[in-house]
């Protein structure tokens, strides 16, 4: 596909006109080399001198030696989405050095390791400008020491940060600071590190008198932000949601959510006089014990969890719907990776909406969340403890690879001020005042929603027999077609109860907009900075709607029916949401415009400009009859 | 049920255990088995294990999976809770409820099929973890509910129903759990009540998994001549390796088996195993000639019974994990949700 849209946000060409924060850079390197280090201290420098700055890692399903890409998107304006045109390129892996130059743009600066010859004749390109650096000769000046000699493949990374700091002004204090952040303020290893730093400095200081015109220049528009991963707020999320069984069996992208949640635990959740923990965390056999596990917690009246990706969720499916039957609280985190099958386990996608949406055999349907920021994470996260326990079924956290491992600038967490919502639990009391009257799946309050009661409550009246087969609404097995039909009724109406529960979408607009873009999760990224590029530059006044969960919320009905044509942006082939769109609101099908990306990368915003610019002008003015505004939520 | 109102007060009291409990609060629905079927003698043996050793009902979490043997939960401790799970599953959710709650007594009663079969993998990290589990496996060597297919633990040679011969090698649950570190493997069978009842009382006593294969045969689909897993046959190659004493801690005297030539072996909380050999030379705590003569016995197609192997002092799963051992169910909001002193402090450190 070709695109209509020529990158227009690089603002320096073959020119040397100075762009103050406002690039893409690309480190390539090899997984297990270290490079990691580097990186992540490249991206909190730029982030320390003020700038909007987002890190994603491109990494091979590997341990080491294969390919991997960093990728830093400074942009002034905040945006932070993939950008599908590099800027400035490093290229330290021979490997693919010579494909990584070739897929560079017109324009964009090269920075290489000497020993590639990449400007050798046959290979230079010469629309681009090199800049050669004898990154293993620089080495070795500073790590001769014998005992650093087996140290060189790592610090060598070090010395482009400071090469980089040189060619595009960024300051070497806050690197220093990074670094000692970095590397914990081991101070031997900080020292050799921030040597490696001036190394790169000086080189380029006294090799390179024409810099590279893609510029860092200190602002203030990171002030009080944090730099973490989605997986780590999810993991936080859950400590301040009150979590307190975690079961779960190790799968790219999930495992870090689960181990973040267990180093957190080590000093949150210790009790101080006896040191025993009060959590349990499980790592499990495979997936199907993690969420056997994590239903048996909940039955039990824990705050339950397991993270997993789309080959875990297939696995659970068949647990899912005895969660969903039997009605036991779950909170089930999909991170989620390319698909089908093992697919591209370490690059991201939305592909497990129909799954997680549809989870199971029979008729099943579950609330899904949509995080689509670390902050998100973190109150989703205690968001879905409440609803699972309140709605009494397994409930889904929708991040995905992008989200989880991928370094985020974010607002710090809001402190949870809400108590734990426990949903409608029997004591011995209360069950007392029942007696036999009480039956664990009767509907007494008209929302679908019946009470229970947790084992060992001491009460004869309280005990049930909890069945994944066809039950009465006093849980006794039975196969009467009306008693099925009774139950799987009632799991609708709950179903309506848990669309005016989940999480509200998100609404922007704009006057005179009538079309719309509706994006959820990362889509939020690409989505809203292709808006903004369609109303400056193409005159396409969009309006936007972030979806945050399924149910569809009533909110988002409503702006759906408000506006005649909608770009529905996710990462998956298939328009998985707007499968859902048009069988829940057949009315509005044809409204829909699917606009998709899914080549494991995260979303990026001239996908979503050429999609609505290849959409008919017509068609994405939006001729809507009706009054935005005027309808209530 | 038609009770007389006016009952002279001369009736007597109902007998009660130490609970004060009569047995009718320790049993369940009407099993809906076949008659004859040896799982209703295992229920009703796990009726009189509770009432003995005095559990109170409401404390008790039963587990089962998929099959005949998974419905028998319903037809015992009706004052318990139950959790019917999927098929060959039902250890994980058994281990998220009891490490929820691990002040609950949990017992999983499964089949060969559940267990053997489809849920070979949650059974081996069951034994690994050592999870406080009654986990018994009623044991008939054909899946029952879908009409009499062969099981794993079929013996080689076994005939089905219809003629067909077992050409696979079973599976001994019991030799597998003692090699993956069981700290409580039995072996009985449902036309041996007495030494069931005692194993199970044992059992309950027993802070780790309690694996207990019960021969239970299958009166519809595996009773006939060929079988290796019929009462005839199962009664003529019966071998118990030991006479089972058992006393619990809350009483004084062993009185069925006097000191002299046995083996003893002690619970924590006091409870007591006595041993004395019937006509061998068995030491239920020597892991490696358990298995020895485990392996001996299927060569001279003898079914060994009686604890085969047992070792008290191992940790469980709450005591691996380091966790306070008491509910996780309900703790308080100051115990579950850190300060805000906690938050800010995490937030610093990403800065």
């Amino acid at each position: 596909m070709s695109s209509v849209l020529t990158e227009t946000s690089s603002r320096a060409g073959a020119s040397s006109e100075v762009v103050a924060n406002d690039f893409s850079l690309q480190v390539a390197t090899a997984n297990g080399s270290g490079s990691q280090t580097a990186n992540s201290v490249l991206m909190r420098s730029i982030f320390r001198m003020g700038v909007p700055v987002s890190g994603k890692n491109l990494f091979p399903s590997n341990i080491q030696g294969l390919p991997t890409w960093f990728t830093i998107r400074a942009n002034r304006d905040g945006y932070i989405a993939r950008k599908r045109d590099l800027d400035v390129l490093v290229c330290m892996n021979p490997e693919t050095a010579n494909d990584d130059v070739r897929d560079v743009r017109a324009g964009a600066y090269v920075v290489y390791e000497k020993k590639l010859g990449l400007e050798n004749p046959g290979k230079k390109r010469d629309d681009v400008t090199y800049y050669a650096v004898p990154f293993s000769e620089l080495v070795v000046k500073i790590t001769s020491a014998p005992e650093h000699a087996k140290l060189r493949k790592l610090i060598v990374n070090m010395i482009y940060v400071g090469v980089l700091a040189d060619l595009m002004g960024i300051e070497p204090a806050e690197i220093e600071k990074a670094v000692a952040k970095q590397l914990k303020g081991k101070p031997k290893a900080v020292d050799l590190n921030v040597s490696a730093v001036k190394v790169g400095l000086e080189y380029a200081a006294k090799s390179f008198p024409v810099k590279i015109p893609f510029r860092v220049e200190r602002m203030n528009a990171t002030e009080g932000k944090v730099i973490v991963e989605g997986n780590t707020a999810s993991a936080l999320g859950c400590v301040f949601g009150g979590a307190t069984v975690c079961a779960w069996y190790p799968i790219t992208p999930s495992s870090s959510l689960c181990e973040a949640f267990i180093d957190f635990c080590d000093h949150l959740r210790v009790d101080p006089a006896t040191k025993k923990k009060n959590v349990a965390v499980i790592q499990a056999e495979d997936e199907i014990a993690s969420i056997g596990m994590v239903l048996g917690a909940g039955w039990a009246g824990a705050r339950s969890f397991t993270s997993t990706s789309g080959p875990g969720i297939s696995l659970m499916s068949e647990y899912i719907g005895l969660g969903y039957y039997a009605e036991i609280p779950a909170v089930i985190f999909d991170i989620q990776r390319t698909g089908p099958s093992t697919g591209l386990p370490t690059r991201t996608m939305q592909g497990d909406l129909l799954l997680c949406y549809f989870s199971s055999h029979g008729d099943s349907k579950h609330p899904l969340l949509f995080p689509a920021s670390p902050e998100e994470c973190f109150t989703m996260a205690q968001q879905a403890f409440d609803l699972a326990e309140q709605l009494q079924t397994p409930v889904f956290v929708m991040s995905d690879l992008d989200l989880g491992m991928n370094n985020w600038m974010a607002d710090p967490f809001p402190y949870p001020t809400e108590p734990l919502h426990r949903g409608k639990v029997l004591d011995a009391a209360s069950i007392e005042k029942v007696k036999d009257t009480w039956g664990r799946y009767k509907d007494v309050d008209g929302d679908g929603i019946p009470y229970r009661t947790l084992p060992g409550t001491p009460n004869a009246y309280a005990a049930y027999l909890t069945r994944g087969s066809g039950h009465d609404e006093n849980a006794q097995y039975s196969e009467k077609p009306q008693d099925y039909v009774n139950n799987v009724n009632r799991l609708v109406r709950k179903f309506e109860t848990a669309r005016t529960m989940v999480p509200k979408p998100e609404i922007q607009e704009r006057p005179g907009a009538r079309a719309g873009l509706l994006a959820y999760g990362t889509s939020h990224y690409g989505t809203t900075e292709a808006r903004d590029k369609l109303a400056t530059t193409f005159g396409v006044t969009l309006d936007y709607c972030r979806l945050r969960s399924l149910p569809l919320a009533a909110e988002a009905v409503n702006w759906m029916r408000l506006h005649e044509r909608i770009y529905v942006v996710e990462q998956n082939r298939d328009g998985q949401l707007v499968t859902i769109l048009r069988d829940e609101l057949p009315e509005l099908a044809t409204r829909f415009v699917s606009i998709r990306q899914y080549n494991g990368l995260p979303l990026d915003a001239t996908t979503v400009v050429d999609g609505v610019l290849n959409d008919a002008p017509a068609s994405r003015a939006g001729r809507s009859d009706a009054q935005k505004g005027g309808l209530d939520a | 049920m038609s009770a007389t109102p006016n009952a002279p007060a001369a009736s007597p009291a109902p007998k009660t255990n130490r609970l004060g409990l009569p047995k009718a609060d320790y049993e369940g629905a009407k099993s809906t088995l076949c008659l004859g079927c040896g799982h209703d003698v295992i229920t009703k043996q796990i009726i009189n294990a509770f009432y003995a050793m005095g559990v109170e009902p409401h404390k008790v979490a039963k587990f089962s999976g998929i099959g005949c043997s998974s419905k028998t939960p319903a037809y015992f401790l009706n004052r318990a809770w139950g959790f019917n799970g999927v098929h060959g599953r039902m250890p994980s959710a058994a281990t998220g409820a009891l490490v929820a709650n691990p002040t609950l007594h949990g017992i999983g009663v499964s089949g060969d099929g559940d267990t053997a079969s489809i849920g070979i993998g949650q059974f081996v990290h069951l034994v690994r973890r050592n999870l406080p589990l009654v986990y018994i496996i009623e044991d008939n060597g054909v899946y029952g509910l879908t009409k009499g297919q062969f099981s794993a633990t079929a013996d080689l040679g076994a005939k089905q129903k219809g003629g067909a011969i077992n050409d696979f090698i079973p599976i001994d649950c019991c030799s597998l759990a003692i090699e993956l570190g069981g700290t409580f493997v039995a072996r009985s069978f449902s036309g041996d009540m007495k030494q069931l009842q005692t194993i199970l009382e044992a059992a309950i006593a027993h802070r780790g998994t309690s694996v207990i294969d019960v021969i239970s045969p299958c009166v519809t689909f595996n009773d006939h001549e060929g079988s290796t897993k019929s009462y005839k046959y199962s009664k003529e190659h019966e071998t118990p390796v030991h006479e089972i004493g058992f006393v619990p801690f809350f009483e004084e005297t062993l009185a069925e088996i006097p000191a002299g030539d046995t083996k003893d072996v002690s619970f924590p909380d006091g409870s007591q195993l006595r041993f004395r050999g019937v006509g061998r030379d068995y030491d239920p705590t020597d892991r490696e000639r358990a298995l020895k003569a485990i392996h001996e016995s299927h060569a001279r197609q003898e079914i060994l019974t009686g604890i085969l192997y047992v070792d008290p002092s191992k940790k469980d799963l709450s005591a691996l994990l380091g966790t306070t051992g008491e509910p996780l169910t309900n703790l308080p909001l100051d115990a579950l949700r850190p300060s805000r002193q906690a938050l800010d402090e995490i937030m610093e450190s990403l800065r």
